[in-house]
């Protein structure tokens, strides 16, 4: 049943416009940023600044607006005989894979092309990795959100500042936190601080990775040690995986006892 | 065939329905009418399991509507918006909802049934001719219809409505492209496509053209002589008048009265049904004196 509503949610979502656009953004990005001279990591490192603002302020965008215009859709659905766990994960995972497709598609494309090196590809697949997980939480906190606001304005404005408050106010605070008590031993709650933030996590994967510790962020940088070892990279994957765990249950819940 | 008992709905602080019960008998068209936010839709939404009601009981065919999905495969429900995924096709919608139909049916264990694929079947012309003899002598049957022969059980599609509506031109454009009254035409396609035993209809003659919308109305005539239970709001009295049997009228989220169209007519002295509702509201609009119809 999963499936049969999954053919139809991505038939659909495949021949809109906005998902044609997306992909076409991460194409010529990729593209231009190869075509200025740089190898496949360097590219890779240019994108990763790029996705870290764009991914969560589209997926979480798209997402609700999504949701919301589907609305009278389920409420048809589920006058038929549809358990709502099934209509639930068809509609997820029928937004969900396709922004992932699409954001894979196109970063991907340009490295088959200037056939890159297989350090570039392995830079390139951990980029992937993380947009991919970021895609998927913050679709998940769009769903949560579109679920809990009947009113659209509220949910889209409410899309809107959770993203801000991620990409931008809160390594604004953590900043803020490290100025004031410069005079303590911060790394530990820092650290947790970190881990707080979804954005952030992918960023110190991703630089770890990159092993590029000049463009590390004030959030990571005092923690290139932890996050270096294996048990640092661990817990930061774990807590990655536990952000995309909570807004998923969350919004499940809620959809299983919802008045539609 | 549907038995609502002691049924509660609060939103918040509004109370939308309060204790409410209803007996929906089958084979028969009743209309639920009341001002709006008088909790018309908050009613059918409960028996349709959109919305989980506070407490009370709720029973279609004998079967208990908690969180179950079966006792949904006998319903049918065109509601008054339709909004389908915008960019698949009307044949893609309709073949979106058989298959959903029938992977639904499959799970549960029972028997796939052979279904055919091209609307090719009118299968009710014959029902015309009883149709029109039935109408004659309408409103005054209304009693009469109580012993409803049950539904055929027929698992082919009825693509009647397709035919009719001339669909057929429109099959391949996405459903972004289509008209309202188009959107409404696909929508009152897939209500009756599964010849459903409970039929809900949510404003159904809203935006369609007179021809469709006669059409439609034969149509809903014809599944009541069928034996389909029909459940159906409308804004438009006279069509109420027209095709309903019984009237519940809801006022703050109780039931008001319930009663048959004629009875309503008799006891009210009225021609209208309209007329007879602002009477028995005790709210007679002064409008009569203006206009100079007798009431």
């Amino acid at each position: 049943m999963i499936l049969k509503i999954l053919k139809y949610q991505l038939r659909d979502v495949f021949r809109s416009r906005w998902i044609i656009a997306y992909v076409l953004f991460f194409l010529v990005l990729t593209d231009v940023l190869f075509r200025f001279g740089g190898d496949g990591l360097r590219v890779a490192t240019s994108m990763m600044n790029i996705i870290l603002i764009v991914i969560p302020l589209a997926s979480i965008i798209l997402g609700a607006f999504y949701l919301y215009n589907a609305r009278e859709y389920i409420e048809l659905l589920l006058c038929h005989p549809v358990k709502r766990h099934q209509l639930f994960w068809g509609m997820f995972l029928g937004l969900a894979l396709p922004l992932v497709a699409a954001f894979a598609g196109g970063v991907m494309l340009p490295y088959f092309y200037n056939a890159a090196s297989a350090e570039a590809w392995k830079s390139a697949l951990m980029l992937v990795f993380t947009g991919s997980m970021l895609t998927v939480i913050f679709v998940a906190l769009a769903y949560y959100l579109a679920l809990r606001f009947d009113d659209r304005i509220k949910g889209l404005g409410l899309a809107l500042v959770i993203c801000l408050f991620f990409t931008i106010i809160y390594d604004g605070l953590i900043l803020f936190v490290i100025y004031m008590f410069s005079s303590y031993p911060l790394e530990k709650p820092v650290l947790v601080l970190s881990l707080l933030n979804p954005i952030d996590l992918g960023r110190i994967l991703l630089l770890l990775q990159f092993d590029i510790s000049a463009l590390m962020g004030l959030t990571g940088a005092v923690f290139r040690e932890f996050f270096g070892t294996p048990l640092g990279m661990g817990i930061s994957v774990a807590s990655l995986l536990a952000w995309l765990a909570v807004p998923i249950t969350a919004g499940f819940r809620r959809f299983l006892v919802k008045d539609f | 065939m549907i038995r609502i008992n002691a049924l509660n709905k609060k939103y918040g602080t509004l109370q939308a329905l309060s204790s409410v019960d209803v007996e929906i008998e089958p084979g028969r068209i009743t209309a639920v009418l009341g001002p709006n936010g008088a909790g018309k839709t908050t009613l059918i939404k409960s028996i349709l399991g959109l919305v989980k009601p506070d407490s009370g009981t709720i029973t279609v065919d004998g079967i208990h509507v908690n969180g179950e999905s079966r006792y949904r495969e006998m319903i049918g429900y065109m509601p008054q918006l339709a909004r389908y995924p915008e960019n698949l096709t009307v044949t893609e919608i309709v073949d979106m909802i058989r298959d959903i139909r029938k992977s639904a049916s499959k799970s549960e264990g029972r028997s796939a049934s052979t279904r055919k694929d091209a609307p090719d079947s009118i299968k009710n012309t014959g029902q015309k001719g009883a149709l029109a003899e039935k109408d004659a002598g309408r409103p005054q049957n209304n009693g009469q219809s109580a012993s409803a022969p049950e539904p055929a059980h027929d698992d082919t599609p009825d693509f009647e409505l397709w035919e009719r509506f001339g669909l057929e031109s429109e099959k391949d454009k996405p459903f972004r492209t289509l008209s309202g009254g188009n959107r409404q035409k696909v929508s009152a396609v897939l209500a009756f496509l599964f010849r459903p035993k409970v039929l809900f209809l949510d404003e159904p003659t809203t935006g369609l053209d007179p021809v469709s919308s006669s059409f439609l109305k034969d149509k809903i005539l014809a599944e009541r002589d069928r034996g389909t239970t029909i459940i159906l709001t409308s804004h438009i009295m006279s069509e109420v008048q027209e095709l309903a049997e019984q009237v519940v009228y809801l006022l703050d989220g109780k039931i008001y009265f319930e009663r048959s169209v004629a009875g309503l007519l008799e006891e009210t002295g009225q021609s209208t049904l309209e007329r007879a509702i602002a009477v028995k509201l005790g709210r007679q609009p002064e409008v009569t004196a203006e206009t100079g119809e007798t009431p």
